[in-house]
Protein backbone atom coordinates (compact mmCIF):
# COMPACT_ATOMS: atom_id res chain seq x y z
CA UNK A 1 0.00 0.00 0.00
CA UNK A 2 2.68 2.41 0.46
CA UNK A 3 4.24 4.05 -2.74
CA UNK A 4 6.87 6.85 -3.73
CA UNK A 5 8.63 4.40 -3.21
CA UNK A 6 7.48 1.03 -3.39
CA UNK A 7 8.61 -2.05 -1.39
CA UNK A 8 9.97 -3.27 -5.13
CA UNK A 9 11.60 0.08 -6.23
CA UNK A 10 13.21 0.18 -2.91
CA UNK A 11 14.23 -3.19 -3.14
CA UNK A 12 15.91 -2.45 -6.89
CA UNK A 13 17.29 0.62 -5.37
CA UNK A 14 19.40 -1.82 -2.77
CA UNK A 15 19.86 -3.70 -5.38
CA UNK A 16 21.49 -1.29 -7.92
CA UNK A 17 23.83 0.30 -5.05
CA UNK A 18 25.10 -2.80 -3.88
CA UNK A 19 26.28 -3.70 -7.22
CA UNK A 20 28.49 -0.60 -7.47
CA UNK A 21 32.07 -0.86 -6.93
CA UNK A 22 33.14 2.18 -5.34
CA UNK A 23 36.72 3.77 -5.62
CA UNK A 24 38.21 3.53 -1.70
CA UNK A 25 37.89 6.35 0.27
CA UNK A 26 34.71 7.51 -1.61
CA UNK A 27 32.90 9.82 0.41
CA UNK A 28 29.89 9.89 -1.46
CA UNK A 29 29.69 6.07 -1.62
CA UNK A 30 30.03 5.81 2.17
CA UNK A 31 27.04 8.33 2.70
CA UNK A 32 24.85 6.15 0.50
CA UNK A 33 26.25 3.11 2.28
CA UNK A 34 24.14 4.40 5.43
CA UNK A 35 21.61 5.32 3.00
CA UNK A 36 21.21 2.06 1.88
CA UNK A 37 21.43 0.27 5.68
CA UNK A 38 18.17 2.96 6.23
CA UNK A 39 16.61 1.32 3.33
CA UNK A 40 17.31 -2.13 4.39
CA UNK A 41 16.04 -1.54 7.56
CA UNK A 42 12.78 -0.06 6.09
CA UNK A 43 11.97 -3.00 3.87
CA UNK A 44 12.59 -5.41 6.88
CA UNK A 45 9.95 -3.39 8.73
CA UNK A 46 7.40 -3.48 5.61
CA UNK A 47 7.79 -6.82 4.96
CA UNK A 48 6.72 -7.02 8.70
CA UNK A 49 4.12 -4.78 9.38
CA UNK A 50 2.99 -3.75 5.97
CA UNK A 51 -0.12 -6.48 5.83
CA UNK A 52 -1.90 -6.05 8.40
CA UNK A 53 -1.41 -2.35 7.78
CA UNK A 54 -3.07 -2.72 4.78
CA UNK A 55 -6.10 -4.93 6.29
CA UNK A 56 -6.49 -2.16 8.63
CA UNK A 57 -6.78 0.66 6.65
CA UNK A 58 -9.15 -1.55 3.82
CA UNK A 59 -11.51 -2.01 7.13
CA UNK A 60 -11.62 2.09 8.24
CA UNK A 61 -12.05 3.24 4.84
CA UNK A 62 -14.86 0.97 3.77
CA UNK A 63 -16.78 2.25 7.16
CA UNK A 64 -15.30 5.91 6.31
CA UNK A 65 -16.49 5.99 2.42
CA UNK A 66 -19.58 3.74 3.30
CA UNK A 67 -17.89 1.43 -0.11
CA UNK A 68 -16.24 -1.12 -1.14
CA UNK A 69 -12.88 -1.81 -3.03
CA UNK A 70 -9.44 -2.51 -2.53
CA UNK A 71 -6.46 -0.09 -0.89
CA UNK A 72 -5.79 1.49 -4.16
CA UNK A 73 -9.54 3.14 -4.97
CA UNK A 74 -10.46 3.32 -1.74
CA UNK A 75 -7.79 5.20 -1.12
CA UNK A 76 -7.93 7.04 -4.55
CA UNK A 77 -11.66 7.93 -3.76
CA UNK A 78 -10.78 9.08 -0.15
CA UNK A 79 -8.63 11.71 -1.91
CA UNK A 80 -10.98 12.93 -4.34
CA UNK A 81 -13.61 13.41 -1.85
CA UNK A 82 -11.28 15.76 0.04
CA UNK A 83 -10.22 17.21 -3.27
CA UNK A 84 -13.84 18.18 -3.96
CA UNK A 85 -14.87 19.04 -0.91
CA UNK A 86 -17.10 16.10 -0.41
CA UNK A 87 -15.64 15.26 2.86
CA UNK A 88 -14.94 17.83 5.59
CA UNK A 89 -11.44 17.76 7.06
CA UNK A 90 -13.05 18.45 10.56
CA UNK A 91 -14.80 14.98 10.32
CA UNK A 92 -13.73 13.33 13.22
CA UNK A 93 -13.57 9.50 11.54
CA UNK A 94 -11.76 11.24 9.07
CA UNK A 95 -8.96 12.69 11.37
CA UNK A 96 -8.83 8.74 12.69
CA UNK A 97 -8.29 7.54 9.72
CA UNK A 98 -5.49 10.00 8.71
CA UNK A 99 -3.97 9.57 12.37
CA UNK A 100 -3.89 5.80 11.89
CA UNK A 101 -2.13 5.77 8.78
CA UNK A 102 0.33 8.48 9.71
CA UNK A 103 1.25 6.11 12.85
CA UNK A 104 1.04 3.16 10.51
CA UNK A 105 3.66 4.37 7.78
CA UNK A 106 6.34 6.46 9.84
CA UNK A 107 6.48 2.84 11.91
CA UNK A 108 8.13 1.69 9.05
CA UNK A 109 9.66 4.47 7.26
CA UNK A 110 11.43 6.12 9.77
CA UNK A 111 10.55 4.61 13.41
CA UNK A 112 12.85 6.98 15.60
CA UNK A 113 10.93 9.96 14.28
CA UNK A 114 9.99 12.83 16.97
CA UNK A 115 6.85 13.26 15.20
CA UNK A 116 5.40 10.26 15.87
CA UNK A 117 6.46 10.62 20.14
CA UNK A 118 4.63 13.79 19.41
CA UNK A 119 1.41 12.52 18.04
CA UNK A 120 1.26 9.95 20.77
CA UNK A 121 2.21 12.31 23.45
CA UNK A 122 -0.90 14.05 22.65
CA UNK A 123 -3.70 11.33 23.46
CA UNK B 1 38.49 22.45 -21.78
CA UNK B 2 37.67 26.06 -21.47
CA UNK B 3 35.57 26.49 -18.29
CA UNK B 4 32.45 28.15 -18.00
CA UNK B 5 31.68 26.30 -21.81
CA UNK B 6 30.72 22.64 -20.83
CA UNK B 7 31.87 20.20 -19.25
CA UNK B 8 32.99 20.76 -15.60
CA UNK B 9 35.53 21.92 -13.54
CA UNK B 10 37.81 20.16 -11.62
CA UNK B 11 38.92 20.57 -8.32
CA UNK B 12 42.42 21.45 -10.33
CA UNK B 13 40.87 24.04 -12.61
CA UNK B 14 39.24 25.51 -9.16
CA UNK B 15 42.18 25.90 -7.50
CA UNK B 16 43.87 27.23 -10.36
CA UNK B 17 41.47 29.73 -11.44
CA UNK B 18 41.82 30.72 -7.41
CA UNK B 19 45.53 30.86 -7.09
CA UNK B 20 45.16 33.57 -10.17
CA UNK B 21 42.00 35.16 -8.64
CA UNK B 22 43.96 35.69 -4.88
CA UNK B 23 45.99 38.92 -5.09
CA UNK B 24 42.23 40.79 -6.01
CA UNK B 25 40.61 38.82 -2.97
CA UNK B 26 43.28 40.68 -0.77
CA UNK B 27 45.91 42.65 -1.07
CA UNK B 28 48.58 40.89 1.08
CA UNK B 29 47.66 38.14 -0.73
CA UNK B 30 49.50 36.58 -3.74
CA UNK B 31 47.97 32.83 -3.99
CA UNK B 32 45.23 30.17 -2.43
CA UNK B 33 45.68 27.21 -0.59
CA UNK B 34 44.03 24.49 0.33
CA UNK B 35 41.14 24.62 -2.06
CA UNK B 36 38.62 21.49 -0.80
CA UNK B 37 34.54 20.92 -2.07
CA UNK B 38 32.77 20.72 1.15
CA UNK B 39 29.91 17.90 1.16
CA UNK B 40 26.21 19.66 0.73
CA UNK B 41 24.19 20.78 -1.83
CA UNK B 42 23.96 19.48 -5.65
CA UNK B 43 22.66 22.61 -7.16
CA UNK B 44 25.39 24.13 -5.92
CA UNK B 45 28.77 23.52 -4.98
CA UNK B 46 30.94 25.00 -1.97
CA UNK B 47 34.57 25.19 -1.27
CA UNK B 48 36.41 26.13 1.20
CA UNK B 49 40.64 27.73 0.35
CA UNK B 50 42.24 29.72 2.40
CA UNK B 51 44.79 32.51 1.09
CA UNK B 52 48.31 32.52 1.93
CA UNK B 53 47.95 35.91 3.70
CA UNK B 54 45.28 33.53 6.05
CA UNK B 55 42.26 35.02 4.91
CA UNK B 56 39.45 32.04 5.43
CA UNK B 57 37.38 31.77 2.50
CA UNK B 58 34.50 30.39 0.48
CA UNK B 59 33.39 29.91 -2.81
CA UNK B 60 29.71 29.86 -4.00
CA UNK B 61 29.75 28.41 -7.08
CA UNK B 62 26.78 26.81 -9.58
CA UNK B 63 28.47 23.25 -11.92
CA UNK B 64 28.60 24.29 -15.29
CA UNK B 65 25.52 23.40 -17.16
CA UNK B 66 23.63 23.06 -13.94
CA UNK B 67 20.21 24.81 -14.30
CA UNK B 68 18.75 26.59 -11.22
CA UNK B 69 16.17 25.59 -9.83
CA UNK B 70 12.92 26.86 -11.13
CA UNK B 71 12.70 29.76 -7.67
CA UNK B 72 16.55 30.22 -7.49
CA UNK B 73 18.22 33.03 -7.13
CA UNK B 74 21.25 33.72 -9.85
CA UNK B 75 24.41 33.68 -7.54
CA UNK B 76 24.63 37.40 -7.92
CA UNK B 77 21.46 38.20 -6.36
CA UNK B 78 22.33 35.96 -3.19
CA UNK B 79 25.22 37.85 -2.98
CA UNK B 80 23.41 41.05 -3.21
CA UNK B 81 20.88 40.18 -1.10
CA UNK B 82 24.19 38.83 1.47
CA UNK B 83 25.79 42.63 0.94
CA UNK B 84 21.96 44.37 2.11
CA UNK B 85 21.61 42.14 5.12
CA UNK B 86 25.04 42.57 6.27
CA UNK B 87 24.31 46.25 6.43
CA UNK B 88 21.58 45.80 8.21
CA UNK B 89 22.94 44.23 10.69
CA UNK B 90 22.13 40.49 9.86
CA UNK B 91 25.08 38.53 10.76
CA UNK B 92 25.88 37.17 7.17
CA UNK B 93 29.58 36.12 5.87
CA UNK B 94 31.03 39.06 4.29
CA UNK B 95 30.73 38.60 0.73
CA UNK B 96 34.46 39.34 -1.01
CA UNK B 97 34.33 39.30 -4.77
CA UNK B 98 31.26 38.11 -7.38
CA UNK B 99 33.14 36.24 -9.89
CA UNK B 100 33.39 37.99 -13.66
CA UNK B 101 33.76 35.95 -17.05
CA UNK B 102 37.61 36.42 -17.05
CA UNK B 103 37.80 34.81 -13.61
CA UNK B 104 37.15 31.24 -14.66
CA UNK B 105 34.93 30.17 -12.11
CA UNK B 106 31.39 30.54 -13.91
CA UNK B 107 28.57 31.66 -11.63
CA UNK B 108 30.64 32.15 -8.89
CA UNK B 109 31.32 34.54 -5.89
CA UNK B 110 33.92 34.68 -3.12
CA UNK B 111 32.77 35.12 0.85
CA UNK B 112 34.32 35.16 3.94
CA UNK B 113 34.28 31.71 5.48
CA UNK B 114 32.57 31.85 9.16
CA UNK B 115 34.06 29.66 12.27
CA UNK B 116 31.21 27.81 13.56
CA UNK B 117 28.95 24.56 12.92
CA UNK B 118 25.67 24.47 10.79
CA UNK B 119 25.09 20.77 11.70
CA UNK B 120 21.61 20.49 13.51
CA UNK B 121 21.63 17.59 15.06
CA UNK B 122 25.01 18.85 16.86
CA UNK B 123 23.58 21.92 17.69
CA UNK B 124 20.51 20.73 19.37
CA UNK B 125 22.46 18.26 21.12
CA UNK B 126 26.30 18.76 21.38
CA UNK B 127 27.76 20.12 24.63
CA UNK B 128 29.29 22.37 23.10
CA UNK B 129 26.55 24.42 22.35
CA UNK B 130 24.45 24.20 25.54
CA UNK B 131 25.60 27.61 26.52
CA UNK B 132 24.36 29.28 23.38
CA UNK B 133 21.01 27.61 22.87
CA UNK B 134 18.98 29.06 25.29
CA UNK B 135 19.01 32.61 23.82
CA UNK B 136 19.41 31.26 19.94
CA UNK B 137 15.41 31.24 19.37
CA UNK B 138 15.10 34.56 20.52
CA UNK B 139 18.37 35.88 19.07
CA UNK B 140 16.53 34.40 15.27
CA UNK B 141 13.39 36.68 16.00
CA UNK B 142 15.97 39.41 16.16
CA UNK B 143 18.10 38.15 13.40
CA UNK B 144 14.72 37.97 10.94
CA UNK B 145 13.19 41.36 12.11
CA UNK B 146 16.49 42.26 10.94
CA UNK B 147 16.17 41.35 7.72
CA UNK B 148 12.92 41.72 7.44
CA UNK B 149 13.51 45.22 7.60
CA UNK B 150 15.89 45.89 4.65
CA UNK B 151 14.54 48.68 2.29
CA UNK B 152 13.69 46.20 -0.38
CA UNK B 153 13.65 49.23 -3.44
CA UNK B 154 17.54 48.70 -3.79
CA UNK B 155 16.99 44.97 -4.05
CA UNK B 156 17.66 42.51 -7.02
CA UNK B 157 14.62 41.42 -8.51
CA UNK B 158 12.48 38.85 -6.95
CA UNK B 159 9.62 37.25 -7.15
CA UNK B 160 6.93 37.95 -4.38
CA UNK B 161 4.30 35.80 -2.91
CA UNK B 162 1.78 35.25 -0.33
CA UNK B 163 0.13 32.21 1.58
CA UNK B 164 -2.47 31.67 -1.02
CA UNK B 165 -0.12 31.55 -3.99
CA UNK B 166 2.30 29.13 -1.99
CA UNK B 167 -0.84 26.85 -1.77
CA UNK B 168 -1.73 27.21 -5.17
CA UNK B 169 2.06 26.23 -6.60
CA UNK B 170 2.31 23.58 -4.44
CA UNK B 171 -0.83 21.78 -5.38
CA UNK B 172 -0.14 22.32 -8.76
CA UNK B 173 3.25 20.51 -7.96
CA UNK B 174 1.24 17.73 -5.99
CA UNK B 175 -1.16 17.20 -9.08
CA UNK B 176 1.74 16.95 -11.37
CA UNK B 177 2.70 13.84 -9.67
CA UNK B 178 -0.34 11.79 -9.77
CA UNK B 179 0.14 10.78 -5.73
CA UNK B 180 -2.42 9.79 -3.78
CA UNK B 181 -1.67 10.94 -0.16
CA UNK B 182 -5.10 12.26 1.89
CA UNK B 183 -3.45 13.71 4.33
CA UNK B 184 -1.41 15.97 1.91
CA UNK B 185 -4.80 16.60 0.46
CA UNK B 186 -6.61 17.36 3.67
CA UNK B 187 -4.08 19.87 4.65
CA UNK B 188 -4.51 21.71 0.93
CA UNK B 189 -7.58 22.37 1.54
CA UNK B 190 -7.47 23.13 5.41
CA UNK B 191 -4.80 25.35 5.17
CA UNK B 192 -6.64 26.87 1.54
CA UNK B 193 -9.52 27.62 4.05
CA UNK B 194 -7.16 29.43 6.90
CA UNK B 195 -4.77 31.19 4.73
CA UNK B 196 -3.73 34.90 5.98
CA UNK B 197 -4.43 37.67 3.18
CA UNK B 198 -1.34 38.69 2.02
CA UNK B 199 0.61 41.61 3.88
CA UNK B 200 0.01 44.90 3.30
CA UNK B 201 3.61 45.73 2.61
CA UNK B 202 5.96 42.34 1.75
CA UNK B 203 8.76 41.95 3.29
CA UNK B 204 12.54 40.54 2.06
CA UNK B 205 11.70 36.63 3.07
CA UNK B 206 15.33 34.66 2.91
CA UNK B 207 13.26 31.61 2.40
CA UNK B 208 15.30 28.96 4.22
CA UNK B 209 15.83 30.14 7.67
CA UNK B 210 16.53 27.05 9.86
CA UNK B 211 18.21 25.35 11.71
CA UNK B 212 20.84 23.89 9.36
CA UNK B 213 21.37 27.04 7.06
CA UNK B 214 22.30 28.63 10.37
CA UNK B 215 25.97 28.98 11.49
CA UNK B 216 26.15 28.83 15.15
CA UNK B 217 29.34 29.74 17.12
CA UNK B 218 29.92 27.88 20.33
CA UNK B 219 30.63 31.15 22.13
CA UNK B 220 28.66 33.58 19.77
CA UNK B 221 25.92 31.89 19.02
CA UNK B 222 24.00 32.88 15.49
CA UNK B 223 27.02 34.39 13.35
CA UNK B 224 25.69 33.86 9.97
CA UNK B 225 22.82 33.42 7.81
CA UNK B 226 23.16 31.16 5.02
CA UNK B 227 21.77 29.72 1.46
CA UNK B 228 20.15 32.66 0.68
CA UNK B 229 18.64 31.04 -3.26
CA UNK B 230 15.23 31.03 -2.31
CA UNK B 231 15.07 34.94 -1.19
CA UNK B 232 12.17 36.57 -1.87
CA UNK B 233 9.61 39.34 -1.28
CA UNK B 234 6.32 37.83 1.32
CA UNK B 235 5.09 37.65 4.48
CA UNK B 236 7.71 38.14 7.58
CA UNK B 237 5.79 35.09 9.33
CA UNK B 238 6.75 32.59 6.80
CA UNK B 239 10.58 32.60 7.72
CA UNK B 240 9.07 32.10 11.23
CA UNK B 241 6.50 29.65 10.62
CA UNK B 242 9.75 27.53 8.83
CA UNK B 243 11.65 27.78 11.15
CA UNK B 244 9.36 25.88 13.14
CA UNK B 245 9.07 22.77 10.88
CA UNK B 246 9.29 19.22 13.07
CA UNK B 247 11.80 18.00 10.36
CA UNK B 248 14.31 20.73 11.39
CA UNK B 249 14.20 19.87 14.94
CA UNK B 250 16.76 16.97 14.44
CA UNK B 251 14.17 15.00 17.31
CA UNK B 252 13.44 17.75 19.58
CA UNK B 253 10.60 17.84 19.37
CA UNK B 254 9.67 19.57 22.50
CA UNK B 255 11.47 22.69 21.21
CA UNK B 256 9.57 24.35 18.34
CA UNK B 257 12.27 26.72 16.94
CA UNK B 258 14.70 24.47 15.93
CA UNK B 259 15.16 22.26 18.28
CA UNK B 260 16.65 24.54 20.73
CA UNK B 261 13.54 27.18 21.90
CA UNK B 262 10.12 28.27 22.13
CA UNK B 263 7.77 30.51 20.09
CA UNK B 264 7.66 33.05 22.37
CA UNK B 265 11.51 33.57 22.66
CA UNK B 266 11.10 33.87 18.36
CA UNK B 267 8.02 36.41 18.59
CA UNK B 268 9.26 38.57 21.27
CA UNK B 269 12.56 38.60 20.39
CA UNK B 270 10.91 39.65 16.45
CA UNK B 271 9.75 42.69 18.64
CA UNK B 272 6.21 40.97 18.89
CA UNK B 273 4.65 42.14 15.75
CA UNK B 274 3.68 38.64 14.31
CA UNK B 275 0.93 36.73 15.76
CA UNK B 276 1.71 32.98 17.01
CA UNK B 277 -1.29 31.84 14.57
CA UNK B 278 0.33 32.66 11.81
CA UNK B 279 3.65 31.28 12.27
CA UNK B 280 1.74 28.30 13.36
CA UNK B 281 -0.19 28.30 9.10
CA UNK B 282 3.24 28.79 7.88
CA UNK B 283 5.01 26.30 9.66
CA UNK B 284 2.05 23.71 8.93
CA UNK B 285 2.41 24.84 5.22
CA UNK B 286 6.45 24.74 5.38
CA UNK B 287 5.49 20.66 6.49
CA UNK B 288 2.87 20.54 3.28
CA UNK B 289 5.35 21.95 1.08
CA UNK B 290 8.61 19.94 2.65
CA UNK B 291 6.02 16.74 1.61
CA UNK B 292 5.60 17.59 -1.46
CA UNK B 293 9.53 18.45 -1.97
CA UNK B 294 10.14 14.70 -0.89
CA UNK B 295 7.74 13.86 -3.40
CA UNK B 296 9.47 15.93 -5.91
CA UNK B 297 12.55 14.22 -5.05
CA UNK B 298 11.38 10.66 -5.23
CA UNK B 299 9.97 11.45 -9.01
CA UNK B 300 14.03 12.41 -10.25
CA UNK B 301 14.02 8.53 -8.91
CA UNK B 302 11.06 7.22 -10.61
CA UNK B 303 11.66 8.63 -14.18
CA UNK B 304 14.82 7.76 -14.54
CA UNK B 305 16.89 11.18 -13.97
CA UNK B 306 18.96 9.89 -10.69
CA UNK B 307 18.23 6.22 -10.06
CA UNK B 308 20.44 6.72 -6.65
CA UNK B 309 19.27 5.17 -3.39
CA UNK B 310 19.43 8.79 -2.04
CA UNK B 311 16.47 9.79 -4.37
CA UNK B 312 14.65 6.86 -3.66
CA UNK B 313 14.78 6.95 -0.31
CA UNK B 314 13.87 10.60 0.43
CA UNK B 315 9.93 9.77 -1.31
CA UNK B 316 10.00 8.29 2.66
CA UNK B 317 10.37 11.23 4.31
CA UNK B 318 6.81 12.08 3.38
CA UNK B 319 5.72 10.45 6.30
CA UNK B 320 7.68 12.45 8.15
CA UNK B 321 5.66 15.61 7.16
CA UNK B 322 2.46 13.39 6.85
CA UNK B 323 2.38 12.74 11.02
CA UNK B 324 3.25 16.38 11.51
CA UNK B 325 0.49 17.71 10.05
CA UNK B 326 -1.92 15.41 11.51
CA UNK B 327 -0.70 16.53 14.67
CA UNK B 328 -1.41 20.17 13.30
CA UNK B 329 -4.83 19.54 12.11
CA UNK B 330 -5.76 17.82 15.30
CA UNK B 331 -4.66 20.86 17.42
CA UNK B 332 -6.79 23.37 14.67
Amino acid sequence: MISHPTLTELSEAIAAFDAEAPAPGDARHAFLARVADNARATVAREAEQGAQLETEAIERLKALLGCEGDFTKLNADLCEALRSGGMSTRDPALLAHLRATAIGQIRIDQPSYGGLEALLASD
Amino acid sequence: MTPGQGGNLTAMDVAAALDRLAPRLSPTATVARNARRLSGGASLETWAFDLDDGSPLILRRRPDGALPRDTALPLSSEAALIRAADTAGAPAPSVVHVCEPGDDLGEAYVMHRLEGETLGRRIVRDEAFARVRPGLARRCGEVLARIHAVPIDDLPPLATSDAKGELARYERLYRQMDAQRPILEAAFRWLGSIAPPAPQRPVLVHGDFRNGNLMIHPGHGLVGVLDWELAHLGDPAEDLGWMCVNSWRFGEWRRPVGGFGDYADLLAGHGGDITLERVKFWQALGSLKWGVMCLMMYQSFAAGADRSIERAMIGRRTSETEIDLVALMEAA
